[in-house]
């Protein structure tokens, strides 16, 4: 005969209020297992948990409910007290009656009470058929995927590898570096982007605990938490790296010229090409889009020219498998493209670039050498307008959301200016400065001050050419008027967008992404860096727009999370999975056909008692389910059940109100 | 084919008879632990209020739902179930609520067939964040099984007297 403990919690005044929990308790006792039933104030508290522990000793309960709150919030910290007190934790039911009924039904306290009587009866009901389970340990492949070799990726990987867990980080690209790398100097302090990020990228080839994969992508992934399996496809890079020393001799003769994508296209780099001259790993690969000898049969000068013999034109795709515990997503993100933006003559005027093609022109190893240029005559521009919020903030022609580094790097394009270009003026179109960060604001001001920028707050209506300069119209709505300023080069500050790979992505590995591409975070408070799917996390922009201190922090935490989870040789696992009852198989393999983890197979077993004949049955891997209960439901001959969630347990549920 | 067997078909339903004043019709809702029972939590934590006539079973995925939770349901104690799960392509599961959603469809053309009214069985996708989703499917649902009236036949009390 089950004995049953009732704890019915007041919640404060949250249940309380809305139900007559004494009445409840009182209810609760005529339910003929029930042999202890009681109230309390706050039954997670400590004394309330006592409560829970010394009743168990003192009444020899052999299950408990608790009607209290979400068990999504709760159910661990009763399920320890019941260990506590050396009853086995999975005994416990939890009526949810704050969620469910005090919190929804505060108009109407009678039926407030009632519903919460009917959770309570059927949660007894559920307790009776529950048995004791033990956690189930799985072994963990103690290495971690990284995908993306920005400085997200970057900092996730050393910072996992210091731990002496192996990592494997794959790049798409042919280099490591990402977004940061094409960067000049860094607000608010102004290092240079390569100083502190180069040594990083060496850190990461030269790293005992890291196998950099560049130009590589993620296939496919399978598995669990602990044990996944990753597919990835090394891209033909017709370069053999092990014997290239990366001489340069092969893209100094390589005929064929190509827009520069690490330069935004400024100038022009060859078919066979490492993406910047830090690049890591220093291998030039080729451009099998671009190259004659690829696509036409013709030159082959780069094999000709190479002593090693490192190029092979007949280099083909590869496909490698990994096994991983861990995977950290770190994809950064797009520049936004502003061609919705007409009246800004996009397109049409070539004095107007992008904020990262101004980056590149000031960078001291970009294509103008530091010294920005008008890409229509070359001309070293005097008067700048910078256009903040191009795509950001505008739900008519680009996202809705900030994209919260544009201020701060549109400040330093002043400042860069005004250091390359003495006698230059900047003028800046703004929304807002927003300036939230260590040091940000002060940078802001000073930089003001230093640069005598003109501010004007109010958008840019129309941009048209007169003679060589461009006339950049807006409003100034400080003081309520249309201005015009005259410019040699318009610099707008483009939005950040979710890399467009992003959804296909989230797809192959079993995650979500919101309405814009980013990845979602499984709560966006308390959980920023874990995704819903347990072993896969986030860093960097592929989450949000985010700046590099904030980036890097993300990662370190990345890293942090995947140390935890490697830190004991087996992980425990919830007992909730699926057991098959040999007698009552038939074999059907139904099951097998509906479980999306592959967690079940085939077995063989004598027909009968000492047969030597064998028939199929179904058997589950403890290991890989994850306790969804699809083949439960699927079985015909009702051979198997779902610990936790079995059928007599919720037909309980079901006939007990 | 299909018009022929309805036409044939006897409705366990009993429109004649009327409901006992202060009927409130009892509704099982079944609701997948990730999405659908987060977001009932969330309609609690929001404080977004609804009728009480629905009782709540958690269960790990749509798919976890057995045909035979319907029809004990309706036997039983409920006028009314609710099956609730993640929207398509959101499955913690991967795929489960696609099974669930095929297997609803089956059972229930199938309680259609004995005479059950198709609004007695519903169906729904509701996510984690969509608290106020939650509270409109069930005053929908609740809305729907009042009108029906009480599930005479098939009641508890009905098996106890025989």
């Amino acid at each position: 005969m089950a004995r049953v403990g009732v704890f019915v919690c007041f919640c404060g005044a949250n249940i309380a209020d809305y139900v007559d929990v004494p009445q409840v308790v009182e209810e609760v006792k005529r339910i003929k297992e029930v042999k202890y039933a009681v109230e309390y104030k706050y039954m997670c508290s400590d004394p309330g948990q006592g409560l829970i522990r010394d009743a168990i000793v003192q009444n020899k309960l052999t299950s408990i409910v608790v009607a209290a709150c979400s068990p999504r919030m709760h159910e661990k910290t009763f399920r320890k007290a019941l260990s506590d007190a050396g009853m086995n934790p999975y005994l416990l039911e939890v009526a949810n009656i704050r969620e469910h009924s005090s919190w929804v039904h505060q108009k109407d306290k009678k039926a407030a009470t009632e519903k919460a009587m009917d959770l309570c009866r059927m949660a007894v009901a559920k307790s009776i058929a529950n048995e004791q389970l033990h956690e189930i340990s799985v072994p963990v492949t103690k290495r971690a995927l990284v995908i993306g070799g920005g400085i997200a990726g970057i900092q996730a990987a050393l910072d996992i590898a210091d731990a002496r867990i192996p990592v494997v980080l794959v790049e798409k690209s042919p280099s490591i570096g990402g977004k940061m790398a094409q960067l000049d100097e860094t607000f608010p302090t102004l290092d240079c982007a390569q100083c502190i990020l180069t040594p990083k990228m060496v850190d990461v080839a030269s790293h005992p605990y890291i196998e950099l994969i560049p130009y590589a992508e993620v296939l496919e992934l399978q598995g669990f938490v602990g044990n996944y399996k990753v597919k990835i496809k090394k891209k033909a890079s017709y370069v053999n790296f092990k014997t290239c020393t990366g001489c340069g001799a092969c893209w100094q003769k390589c005929p064929v010229k190509v827009p520069n994508e690490y330069n935004m296209g400024i100038d022009k780099r060859k078919a066979i090409y490492t993406p910047f001259p830090q690049a890591v790993p220093n291998k030039p690969v080729i451009d099998a889009e671009h190259c004659t000898m690829l696509t036409k049969g013709k030159c082959g000068i780069c094999k000709k020219v190479c002593l090693p013999g490192a190029i092979d034109y007949e280099m083909q795709d590869e496909i490698i498998e990994r096994e991983v515990g861990a995977v950290v997503v770190a994809t950064g993100y797009d520049m936004w493209d502003p061609t919705p933006y007409e009246e800004y003559g996009v397109g049409r005027f070539k004095d107007i670039i992008t904020s990262l093609e101004f980056e590149r022109m000031v960078s001291a190893n970009g294509p103008t050498n530091g010294v920005p240029q008008r890409p229509s005559d070359g001309k070293v521009p005097k008067n700048v307008v910078f256009i903040k919020c191009v795509g950001s903030r505008d739900e008519a022609k680009g996202i809705e959301y900030c994209s919260k580094i544009c201020c701060m790097y549109t400040t330093k394009h002043t400042i860069l200016l005004h250091h390359k270009v003495h006698d230059s003026h900047a003028y800046v179109f703004y929304m807002d400065i927003r300036a939230a960060g260590k040091g940000y604001e002060e940078f802001v001001k000073k930089a003001q001050v230093d640069t005598g920028t003109t501010y004007l707050r109010g958008r840019v209506s129309k941009i048209y050419k007169k003679g060589d300069k461009l006339m950049v119209r807006g409003e100034d709505a400080q003081i309520g008027q249309v201005v015009e300023v005259e410019a040699d080069l318009v610099v707008l500050a483009t939005a950040v967008s979710a890399p467009k790979d992003n959804p296909e992505l989230a797809r192959l590995l079993g995650i979500s992404y919101d309405k814009y591409g980013y990845l979602s975070e499984a709560h966006p408070k308390l959980r920023p860096v874990e995704t819903a799917k347990a072993g896969i996390f986030l860093a960097g922009c592929t989450q949000a727009p985010k700046d590099i201190p904030e980036t890097v922090s993300q990662a370190s935490a990345c890293a942090a999370k995947v140390c935890g989870l490697f830190a004991g040789d087996t992980m425990k696992k919830d007992p909730m999975v699926s057991t098959i009852n040999n007698e009552y198989c038939s074999g059907c393999q139904n099951c097998v056909k509906v479980c999306p983890y592959g967690a079940i197979v085939t077995d063989e077993v004598p027909i009968g008692h000492g047969s030597k004949e064998l028939r199929t049955v179904a058997k589950i891997n403890e290991g890989v389910c994850q306790g969804c209960g699809s083949c439960v439901a699927i079985c015909r001959s009702m051979a198997i059940n779902l610990a936790g969630f079995t059928d007599p347990q919720i037909i309980n549920e079901i006939v007990s109100i | 084919m299909e018009t022929e067997v309805k036409d044939q078909l006897v409705s366990i339903e009993k429109p004649e008879l009327v409901a006992p004043p202060n009927w409130e019709p009892v509704i099982m809702g079944i609701l997948c632990n990730w999405c659908s029972y987060a977001g009932s939590d969330l309609t609690g934590t929001s404080r977004i209020q609804y009728p009480p006539n629905i009782r709540i079973i958690r269960v790990p995925c749509s798919s976890r739902v057995d045909p035979w939770f319907l029809i004990k349901s309706l036997q039983t104690t409920a006028d009314g179930v609710l099956v609730s799960g993640c929207h398509p392509g959101d499955c913690h599961y991967i795929s489960g609520n696609y099974f669930a959603r095929r297997r609803f469809l089956v059972t229930k053309k199938l309680l259609n067939f004995v005479g059950f009214h198709e609004n007695r069985i519903q169906f729904s996708w509701v996510s984690a964040a969509e608290g106020p989703k939650f509270a409109k499917v069930v005053n929908k649902v609740t809305e729907d099984i009042k009108k029906l009236g009480p599930l005479h036949l098939y009641k508890k009390e009905n098996f106890d007297k025989k």
